[in-house]
């Protein structure tokens, strides 16, 4: 524990008290275990820390209170509060709090030039007049420096303007120059440690009496699992650092070794990486680190250590073994040989799928449901074992002709029948649900999207599936599902029926689906339960007591919903249209857009998008499965490493994308002239709003609201016909193209589920960004999207005037906006997004929605909608109250005739 | 914009000149305690409450602060004799003249109007003193005291997150008091008697908020209390991780007073001595209270100790607190008079963090 042994100033700032970086910690705060928080905390400044860094960011945690409330509760610990505290936070409210607790001088973490020079020096000049030191982070306007040049040239331009323009003490300016993680497997990162070292020295030679510090962890992600491997990593990246004149890090003391005590060989391959010795040096490190883990499991396991295992050692292991290595690990390059090899071995193809490949594959089921692999490096393997079982088909169709001549049969564990439902084109998570169950061996036949209640029995009854999953999205997927448990029950079926998807729930499949057939229907929440679903409703003793206990749970289920139900009478319509918000319509700013009518955008680059940060990078790690905010799952204790490979593997594919042309993004704008009347929303052909054009009706929510908050629908965003004033209703779709769905195609037919499951998560990413990117533009097209001064951030996260509420979401339930809205807009013929019968749109990776300027416009759920709602909802759109139930069903109050 | 404005330094009150004249030449005396004093004129609740709140419906007598308003002479008295003694400064008696030291007297609502009344009686015996000595420059310091509730320590052993009060509550009221000073005519800033240091930062953060609303900056001394040989503050500070908790605030001087006597005193003193780029202040009690609440050192015993320090390099700025008189201040300036003043040092400027303790990155 010296890296002090190599500069007797050099710092450490304890990191376990950092959210990000600590899942103890993590745990403790998330619980208000605050005794655990403290105990942390002293344990840090009893293991040497000079500095505790304090991070409290997290998305279900409000920073504020939770960093006052620990900093005040360290102020009573002498034995913690001596020591330094260095605030850390990327919310500049949350470092104001802290500031406001600290009597000693502590240190901000961090401010940049990430929002703009004048609040940089705006908040600079605060955190001196707090009295504190402040971690500047090499980041400016345009993003993070990665090289050694763009470091620099950020850091003295911050540097010039704390010093000249604000009078800032230059003794009390840390840099962090960013410690980005090498050894990804990806060449521009392989000089990152270089350029860190180099930054440094050019830093402390020419901006007098800056410091320099960094998390230290970042340097070693891709070695996450592999501690001694890490701090050797960690040991030579601070020699180096410290020589080239790094003042302090934010580290696990009890991770830091000394320099002359690694083992020569692995120091010198961490050295190979950490200077960006030689172009293989990743590879070599990731074989000696592969290596080491082995033998600390083994060491484990036998209570020995083995001798030191050479660098390929997993090569000269039994065939089997290295099957298993490769598939456990996702590697390619040796299957189709090992698997050779193993057929020269085995006397059939099959007892190969059966023996070693499925003994892998076991390994990666366990590690999966262990939670210790996670799904892209489970989609991986499953790439692995694909290839493998391709290159023995042949051998096996072979085979298989001569058994049928013998009259034997083979079978599978068990045959998985999915699909998405008639109407919906969404399959991410349907493709990743069969990715896993493949993987466990179960024979899965996909049917693919958009497939009918008929085509999914016939094929149950041809291939005698044993489990049928179906697949959803959107809501009217609901109904459909719910029509083929019935079809189910009609046609004698007694398999088990599965049911997941964004739309589904617990509740829905209790109430509604599971009564309508007899032999078990299970609500499956993601991938990663699938398997011990199924495998309990495939075993002849787990499936009694496992469908009892589902039935039991979906009794529970309905009777809460009753429960609920009857909790929380809505309000009569009249009263709930009572209470509309009021507004001062003569006051209201009603901005009048550029153009009228539709505008077609056909050259907006995906490169445009992911520069402009218009990526929203959340949810396309939740469709893996790996759960957090980014970027701060990218330095997830849990997950970092895979999420930060996965986010490689995205910008890569993306590069890709731009290169082969493979997305073709295109928008339609709309506006119109509106007026509001009623719940409903009149639309003009142009600006004499003689008579409309169309009326789209809207629902008003009428679940009684506390506090006398009013009761929302989208008309009253839009100025009433009576207040004289003349208001505009915006409409768009965007998409990102038939593209992905080709390109997604090419990589399934190739066996690649990984990159086909990729491609259709970047699409969908890019459809979200474009509808952010032209959400923009048409705030801009109003005049006040002009005057905002938004972060790429603020805008992913809705921090601006204005909604755009899409028909099938919340504000805004019936999908048949849509069909009304391609009446009205050539949405088809422009960018060629299609409707299925469930208004679904094709290409899946398309979005479309209105445009509200309202000032107080915002977002709400209409919630349960009773009877005289849809009476009169039927009233005014003359259409039968049945057809509405059935489009409505999900937010129905009330059991249709 | 801000920029622009930022690079442009503050202007300086004329006082600041004159002081970095007098604490140039030698070593300046500081007045003695207000609260001994106004105890002999041994006053009553009427006294306290004069014309204005005869008919006030909570007890005053006790609130010193209050007697600015409502027996001025017997506070200009007092600082006349102070001067007379040959102290340079005086401090004005407006050490709990914030809304939260007030709230005790339910007395809010007259804060700015107490903290006029405080400047003027210092000023008003300021200039008497300067005309009876033509060329004598005297100078009246805004006497910022620690608040009764503090922002480090909870008041309830059983919650120790618990804040009686906010960082923002105490900044309005630091904000107020300070306005109120200097709209008065004070030639400088005292902030004194810090057991707190976070109470403390934030008197500083108002301080320089009122500074660039104004675009003029007034010196400001700082003076800490250790509370006892621990070397202590109350809130737990060293004496260095004091000093680096409050140097951004660029000090005139800083200090240690109250609490302890001048000879318990010398250890931390000369440890400012040590670090301090900026003057060092020292203003002891008359010695440790004796069993009836009263101080025993005597003028010449308190004069002593002062005198030692000043011999040793170690002040430029001395007085007294709490049991000092006129006559200890008479005997004070006397000791000090033909000693050389502390040399300022430099100090190589580094990283200097701070929790309880110092940490010298």
């Amino acid at each position: 524990m010296s890296a002090s042994s190599s500069a007797s100033n050099f710092l450490v700032v304890g990191e376990r008290t950092n959210i990000t970086g600590s899942p103890k910690f993590a745990k403790a705060l998330k619980a208000g275990d605050w005794d655990a928080c403290l105990a942390i905390a002293q344990q840090q400044v009893e293991s040497g820390a000079n500095i505790l860094d304090i991070n409290v960011d997290e998305a279900l945690i409000e920073g504020e209170s939770t960093m006052v409330k620990f900093l005040n509760l360290i102020a009573a610990e002498p034995d913690i509060t001596r020591v330094p505290v260095m605030i850390d936070s990327s919310k500049w409210t949350v470092l104001e709090a802290g500031l406001q607790c600290l009597q000693g001088k502590g240190i901000v973490n961090s401010i940049s030039l990430k929002d703009g020079e004048a609040e940089f020096l705006r908040r600079a000049k605060l955190i001196r007049r707090y009295g504190a030191a402040a971690v500047v982070m090499a980041f400016d306007e345009q993003g993070q420096a990665a090289t050694r040049d763009e470091k620099i040239r950020i850091c003295t331009r911050a540097y010039r303007l704390l010093v000249d323009t604000a009078g800032f003490p230059p003794e009390d300016i840390i840099f962090d120059p960013n410690i980005l993680t090498v050894a990804t497997g990806i060449e521009e990162h392989n000089n990152y440690a270089v350029d860190f070292i180099e930054a440094t020295r050019a830093i402390k030679a020419t901006l007098p009496r800056a410091k320099v510090s960094g998390g230290l962890s970042n340097v070693s992600f891709s070695f996450r699992g592999n501690n001694p491997v890490r701090e050797a990593i960690h040991t030579v990246f601070l020699y180096h650092a410290i020589r080239a004149g790094m003042d302090m890090a934010i580290v696990n003391a009890g991770m830091l070794g000394n320099y002359e005590e690694i083992d020569p060989i692995l120091r010198d391959l961490v050295e190979d990486v950490i200077l960006n010795r030689r172009p293989d040096a990743t590879e070599r490190l990731i074989v000696k680190a592969d290596a080491i883990k082995a033998e600390l499991d083994a060491a484990k396991a036998g209570g020995t250590v083995a001798a030191i295992t050479p660098i390929d050692a997993w090569r000269n292991d039994t065939v089997e073994a290295r099957l298993s290595h490769s598939l456990v690990k996702g590697i390619d390059t040796y299957v189709e040989q090992d698997t050779e090899e193993c057929r020269q071995k085995y006397p059939r193809p099959l007892d190969i799928i059966e023996g070693p490949l499925m003994d892998g594959m076991r390994v990666v089921g366990d590690l999966f449901g262990a939670g210790k692999m996670f799904l892209p490096q489970v989609v991986k393997s499953a790439r692995v074992m694909k290839r493998a079982v391709a290159y023995l088909t042949p051998f096996m169709e072979a085979e298989k002709a001569r058994a049928a001549a013998a009259g034997e049969a083979t079978r599978a564990q068990g045959k998985f029948l999915i699909a998405t439902v008639k109407g919906d084109v969404h399959d991410i998570g349907k493709n990743i649900v069969g990715v896993v169950l493949a993987c466990n061996n179960y024979e899965v036949v996909d049917l693919g999207v958009m497939v009918s209640c008929d085509k999914i029995l016939a094929k149950a009854r041809e291939i005698g599936a044993d489990v049928i999953g179906l697949s959803g999205l959107i809501t009217p997927s609901l109904d459909e599902m719910v029509h083929v448990a019935r079809e189910m029950k009609r046609e004698g079926f007694t398999v088990p029926l599965l049911v997941g998807g964004a739309t589904t729930s617990p509740a829905h499949t209790a109430v509604k689906i599971a009564q309508e057939y007899a032999h078990g229907v299970v609500h499956v929440l993601d991938a990663s339960r699938v398997v011990n679903v199924v495998s309990a409703l495939l075993s002849p003793e787990q499936k009694p007591a496992f469908l009892a206990e589902n039935t039991a749970k979906q009794e529970r289920q309905r009777e809460e919903f009753n429960a609920r139900r009857n909790k929380r009478p809505l309000l009569p319509l009249a009263e709930a249209r009572a209470r509309a918000p009021q507004f001062d319509w003569a006051a209201i700013d009603i901005p009048k857009p550029a153009f009228l009518g539709t505008r077609v955008f056909r050259d907006t680059s995906v490169r445009e998008l992911l520069d402009r940060e218009f990526i929203d990078w959340g949810p396309f790690f939740s469709a893996w499965e790996l759960h957090g905010r980014f970027p701060e799952i990218l330095k997830d204790e849990v997950v970092g490493a895979e999420a930060t490979k996965l986010h490689a593997d995205a910008l890569a594919m993306f590069e890709r994308i731009i290169a082969e042309n493979r997305f073709q993004p295109r928008a339609v704008l709309t506006f119109w002239p509106a007026n509001s009347v009623g719940d409903s929303v009149e639309i003009y052909a142009d600006e004499t709003r003689s008579a409309p054009l169309h009326t789209f009706h809207f629902l008003r929510q009428q679940l009684a609201h506390d506090g006398g908050k009013p009761n929302l629908c989208l008309s009253d965003y839009i100025a009433p016909k009576s207040s004289g004033r003349a208001d505009y209703l915006g409409q768009f779709a965007v998409t990102a193209g038939p593209g992905v769905e080709v390109f997604a195609h090419e990589f399934k037919t190739a066996g690649d589920d990984y990159n086909a499951i990729l491609v259709q998560a970047l699409g969908d990413r890019i459809a979200e960004a474009l509808a952010e990117f032209f959400h923009k533009k048409a705030r801009d097209f109003c005049g006040y999207g002009l005057a905002e001064t938004l972060t790429p951030y603020d805008i992913i996260h809705e921090k601006y005037r204005g909604i755009r509420p899409a028909p099938g979401y919340p504000a805004c339930p019936d999908h048949r906006h849509k069909p009304e809205t391609w009446r009205l807009v050539p949405v088809e013929k422009e960018i060629g997004i299609t409707l299925t019968e469930s208004c679904a749109m094709y290409p899946a990776s398309s979005v479309s929605g209105f445009y509200y300027n309202h000032p107080d416009s915002k977002y709400f759920a209409v919630g349960k909608l009773g009877r005289d709602q849809l009476a009169d909802y039927a009233a005014r759109t003359g259409i039968a109250i049945a057809e509405h139930e059935k489009w409505l069903g999900p937010w129905l109050d009330y059991e249709p005739a | 914009m801000f920029a622009k404005d930022a690079a442009i330094p503050l202007a300086e009150h004329p006082s600041f000149q004159a002081l970095r004249e007098l604490f140039a030449r030698r070593i300046v005396v500081l007045d003695g305690a207000m609260g001994s004093m106004v105890q002999t004129y041994g006053l009553s609740e009427a006294d306290f409450r004069g014309e204005r709140f005869r008919d006030f419906q909570h007890d005053l007598k006790g609130n010193n602060d209050l007697l600015c308003l409502t027996k001025p002479a017997v506070i200009e008295e007092i600082h006349a004799a102070y001067f007379a003694a040959g102290a340079d400064i005086v401090e004005t008696n407006s050490f709990s003249a914030t809304t939260i030291g007030m709230a005790d007297y339910h007395l809010e609502s007259i804060v700015t109007e107490l903290n006029h009344a405080a400047v003027d009686c210092a000023r008003r015996a300021a200039r008497a003193a300067e005309a009876a000595t033509p060329g004598r420059q005297c100078f009246v310091a805004g006497a910022i005291g620690p608040l009764n509730r503090t922002l480090s320590m909870s008041p309830d052993v059983n919650r120790p997150d618990y804040r009686a009060v906010s960082w923002a509550q105490v900044v309005a009221a630091y904000t107020q008091q300070v306005e109120a000073l200097i709209d008065a005519g004070a030639d400088l800033l005292l902030v004194e008697t810090i057991f707190d240091t976070l109470n403390a930062k934030a008197a500083l953060f108002a301080i320089d908020e009122v500074f660039e609303r104004r675009a003029l900056r007034l010196p400001v001394m700082v003076s800490v209390t250790i509370t006892d040989a621990s070397g202590r503050t109350l809130s737990g500070q060293t004496t260095e991780a004091f000093y680096n908790s409050i140097r951004h605030a660029q000090p005139f001087s800083v200090g240690i007073n109250c609490a302890l006597g001048g000879r318990a005193m010398r250890p931390y003193i000369e440890e400012l001595a040590r670090i301090a780029e900026c003057h060092v202040s020292c203003y002891p009690n008359a010695g440790l209270p004796n069993a009836f609440g009263g101080y025993d050192e005597s003028p010449a015993d308190m004069a002593a100790v002062l005198q030692e320090f000043a011999q040793a390099g170690l002040v430029n700025l001395v007085g007294g607190c709490c049991g000092s008189t006129p006559p200890h201040i008479r005997a004070i300036a006397a000791a000090v008079r033909d000693i050389p003043t502390r040399q300022p040092v430099a100090v190589t400027p580094a990283l200097r963090l701070s929790g309880l303790e110092p940490l010298l990155a």
